[in-house]
């Protein structure tokens, strides 16, 4: 039993001694979660309209203030060529262009049926659907504004409450599932790291020699990447806090214990892909092909799981991500207790206990 | 009763006879040295021996365990030291010691008495806290040897460890071995060096994966079947050519002169006539003994 | 080679050639003198200073003090001139494993400044004489040591020089392949070509016409194989380099 103590010390030798490593291992997550909060801002606002006013009478004149007034829509920095109007779409100038053609204002006076028209840049097609209907609000707004104060409407509405992201933030979707991808790749590309260098190097082949067991090896060497993984778990977590605003308003106990969980199935990962490869930089490429790529996409952390093709779908259900996020995210914002996550928890340990079977097996104990 | 017993070992690699129903038998307290060129066979037949490769046949046996069955029993008494440099680069010499020490059970006073002992002996107490990657070769080795005998092993396996060694360091080395000899342990040493088989006790030429012969290194050389003579004089093709046109002589350039090659039971002086006929003159031709290399040689011309 | 070497007797010729590294000194006044067609020996233990000397003939470094002469060119300012008439073969550094042997010869070929079919022409002469066969075509790394080491070999000569720095070629090479090698050298030797061997395999040191021994920088002995172990009265040349080193040593005590 002490022998895993030794591996252990041993493995955090080499950890504290590659500098280089451990400053990635910590800035890394960090980096990452500027990156996805900052600089991917699924929020949609300031899309710039152009509004081509052929009319020119007072109501057209009101409605364009209106569209402008609202924080989902801004102008342009130049006015449409009324030869060529579509080229500010074609030079990603405007994401829309809104007509106001003659006869608007009178129409409006006389209660009258008019239509205007509006091309949208459906090149982001997210971003054309918010504009229709971003726009289709505003104006409903300003026909409402018009309505007498005694006009009667059935007061009929929808009341609507936006629960765990009121303020519909991206940042509070993005980082708690980033949390994952994080612990994901710490954990396996470090861990297929360290088995790869020692077989590069032939230091595994007098390590084998000794009376060490296998299993030994194996959880000496992993226990301070579990640490490692933590703390960086524990870094993004607080970033998110501090710096997002991101709140966390579910048991911390129950993070804990599906994150030692989520973590054990990384590491089988890691030492899956080691028992793969044989140079070091093969283990850092099919580490990071492995548990990058499909976290990213397939676990529901940016890319809607429901909207992909049935067979994408199929296959997330292999990727351990995806049960972690739902289960990070539902702790974090929806104050989700055990039982609403059983579902993900017993995918989750199922994945995890299949991975370490296949793992375990593989790690050789010969020189091939 | 034979310490170390492998028989018939066999490993293919593809069409490649790594091995080929080798058979091995090492006395207790025995130096035993396995000879043969680089690709022959002999870091696969350790590596068989150590268990770190599975051979395709064949059985071996530690101190009457059978290595396929109880292995566990067999590896705290195995030393074993690999050609390459197999130790911790980041680690410090103690580190490493310490490392090693604890795998085997070796801590506290008991681990820092023996870790006196082999300072003393390999010199490197001085380098206690240096990073094993920053020590020069020969201390290198010295590590991995202290290492490898931190836990008292009873059997000490050591692949090529002379390999880029100077004579000198190599003479130390064979010292050590030969006073790990008198203490009991059980040395097998692979090399590649002919020359330095010289102070083992028995000896193996190994090639392509077989076993040529076995026996002690005065023996093997001793066997060689012929006689052999030098010839003091300037080494021109031309005289090679010619003295090998002699009927049962063969001769190749050898340095500074020619080594001729005669049948056993032929005699030199029946060849005097003909030598002198192309300018070799008595005086210049002395016999010598076979070494250790023209028995291999013998062995892979008639074996192979 | 377009810049022909000035007229000289000797391939290499030194007089109290040192280098000092700070206070330590590396190589320590070694004077000797190689004649074209000689095999020339260079033992010593490790850190006695033969990788320093080498180096230094071989225009890598530049001498401290004393003179030195290669292929007739002045050590300390003509090193560019000597790097051309000379060839250098290291058993274990000297190819690149993941290409064939011909896209190494030709990597050499052009690094020596051989037109293209001057070199093929020279590539396939070599591969004819050193009998590579079919082996140009495959891996260099897979090779088996014997015939790397005669790929090696090729890429040094392929700009004929007219000498030769071997670092411990046939070391771990079969006894039959490692003759076979020196029938090559000798050969080239005979063509007038000068060879220096470093080597720690006192076998391979038996097959070189003479032989120096350095130690601390200095060498300590020279002379023919045959003639040095009749004149220290040993059976092998590995004892004569334990006793001469030891006894050297005693001596600083």
């Amino acid at each position: 039993m002490h022998r895993i103590r030794f591996i252990a010390q041993k493995e955090f030798y080499h950890i504290m001694r590659d500098f280089r490593s451990l400053l990635i291992v910590i800035i890394m997550p960090v980096m990452m979660i500027f990156l996805y909060g900052y600089a991917i801002n699924m929020d949609i606002e300031n899309v710039t309209l152009a509004i081509v006013d052929l009319d020119h009478s007072l109501e057209s004149r009101q409605l364009t203030e209106r569209f402008y007034r609202s924080p989902y829509f801004s102008r342009p920095d130049a006015e449409p060529d009324l030869n060529d109007p579509d080229r500010l779409l074609r030079s990603g100038r405007a994401a829309a262009i809104l007509y106001l053609p003659v006869g608007f204002g009178r129409a409006l006076t006389r209660g009258e049926d008019f239509e205007l028209g509006m091309t949208v840049d459906g090149s982001d097609a997210n971003l054309a659907a918010a504009v229709q209907a971003y726009s289709n609000g505003v104006l409903f707004e300003f026909l409402m504004d018009r309505l007498p104060p005694d006009f009667d409407i059935p007061g009929v509405r929808i009341s609507q409450q936006v629960l765990y992201n009121p303020d519909l933030k991206s940042s509070h979707f993005l980082v708690p599932g980033l949390v994952a991808i994080v612990l994901m790749l710490i954990s396996a590309l470090m861990t297929s790291i360290t088995i790869a260098r020692e077989k590069e190097s032939g230091t595994m082949e007098q390590l084998l020699t000794t009376p060490v067991k296998p299993r030994e090896v194996l959880i000496g060497k992993l226990l301070p990447y579990v640490v490692i993984a933590f703390f960086d778990g524990i870094l993004v977590l607080l970033f998110a806090r501090l710096v997002f605003g991101v709140p966390f308003v579910g048991s911390h106990l129950l993070l804990l214990f599906f994150g030692l969980i989520y973590v054990t199935t990384a590491l089988s990962i890691g030492i899956l892909v080691s028992s793969l490869v044989s140079t070091l930089r093969e283990a850092t490429m099919l580490a990071q092909l492995s548990t990058l790529l499909p976290s990213v996409m397939l676990s529901g952390f940016i890319f809607a799981i429901k909207n992909m093709p049935f067979v994408l779908q199929a296959l997330s259900h292999l990727v351990a991500a995806r049960y972690f996020v739902v289960i990070i995210r539902g702790i974090m914002l929806k104050e989700a207790g055990f039982s609403v996550l059983i579902p993900q928890a017993a995918a989750l340990i199922l994945l995890m206990l299949a991975l370490m079977t296949i793992a375990a097996t593989k790690f050789s104990t010969r020189v091939s | 009763m034979a310490f170390l017993i492998a028989e018939d070992i066999s490993k293919k690699y593809g069409e490649n006879h790594a091995l080929d129903r080798f058979c091995l038998s090492i006395d207790p307290a025995e130096i035993f040295a396995l000879v043969g060129p680089d690709g022959a066979g002999k870091t696969t037949l350790i590596r068989i021996l150590c268990r770190l490769l599975d051979p395709d046949s064949g059985r071996v046996t530690i101190d009457g365990v059978d290595t396929s069955r109880e292995y566990d029993r067999v590896k705290p008494l195995l030393g074993y030291m690999p050609q390459q440099f197999s130790l911790y680069p980041d680690l410090s010499v103690e580190e490493n010691m310490t490392f090693y020490a604890g795998l085997y059970g070796l801590t506290g006073e008991p681990y820092r008495a023996k870790r006196d002992r082999l300072y003393e002996f390999s010199n490197l107490g001085p380098f206690s806290g240096r990073r094993a990657g920053a020590l020069s070769g020969g201390m290198k080795q010295k590590l991995a040897l202290s290492c490898a005998l931190i836990h008292d092993p009873r059997l000490l396996i050591l692949d090529e460890p002379t390999t880029g060694v100077d004579p000198l360091s190599r003479r130390q080395l064979w010292e050590i071995l030969l006073q790990l000899k008198s203490e009991g342990v059980t040395v097998l040493v692979s090399t590649p060096y002919m020359d330095e088989v010289a102070r083992c006790d028995r000896a193996a030429f190994i090639f392509r994966g077989r076993k040529l012969s076995e026996d002690t290194p005065t023996a093997l050389a001793a066997s060689f079947v012929g006689r052999i003579f030098y010839i003091d004089c300037e080494p021109t093709t031309s005289l090679v050519e010619r003295a090998n046109t002699i009927p049962d002589i063969s001769a190749i350039r050898f340095g500074a002169g020619l080594h001729l090659y005669l049948r056993q039971d032929d005699s030199l002086d029946r060849h005097l006539g003909e030598l002198a006929a192309i300018g070799i003159d008595r005086q210049q031709i002395t016999p010598i003994d076979a070494d250790l290399e023209d028995r291999f040689i013998q062995l892979m011309e008639t074996k192979a | 080679m377009i810049v022909p070497a000035p007229a000289h007797t000797h391939a290499v010729e030194t007089e109290q050639l040192s280098r000092l590294f700070g206070s330590f000194t590396a190589v320590d006044r070694v004077s000797l003198r190689v004649n074209y067609g000689e095999i020339f020996g260079f033992l010593g233990a490790n850190g006695a200073g033969k990788t320093t000397a080498i180096r230094m003939l071989c225009g890598l470094l530049m001498p401290s003090s004393g003179s030195g002469r290669v292929a007739g060119f002045d050590v300390y300012r003509q090193s560019e001139l000597i790097k051309r008439h000379i060839g250098y073969m290291s058993q274990k550094f000297s190819l690149y494993p993941d290409l064939t042997g011909r896209e190494n010869l030709d990597f050499y070929g052009a690094a020596y400044g051989l037109g293209n079919t001057a070199l093929r022409a020279r590539i396939d002469e070599l591969t004819e004489r050193l009998e590579l066969g079919q082996f140009i075509h495959q891996l260099a790394g897979k090779l088996p040591v014997g015939w790397r080491q005669r790929l090696a070999l090729a890429a040094a000569i392929l700009h004929r020089p007219r000498i030769l720095f071997l670092d411990e070629p046939t070391g771990g090479v079969d006894p039959v392949f490692r003759r076979k090698f020196w029938g090559l050298l000798y050969e080239l030797a005979e063509s007038g070509v000068a060879i220096f061997v470093t080597t720690h395999y006192m076998d391979e040191a038996e097959y070189c016409g003479r032989l120096s021994i350095m130690h601390r920088g200095g060498i300590i002995e020279q002379g023919r194989p045959f003639e040095l172990k009749k004149k220290h009265a040993t059976a092998s040349l590995e004892d004569l380099f334990v006793n001469l080193i030891l006894s050297r040593e005693a001596e600083r005590a």
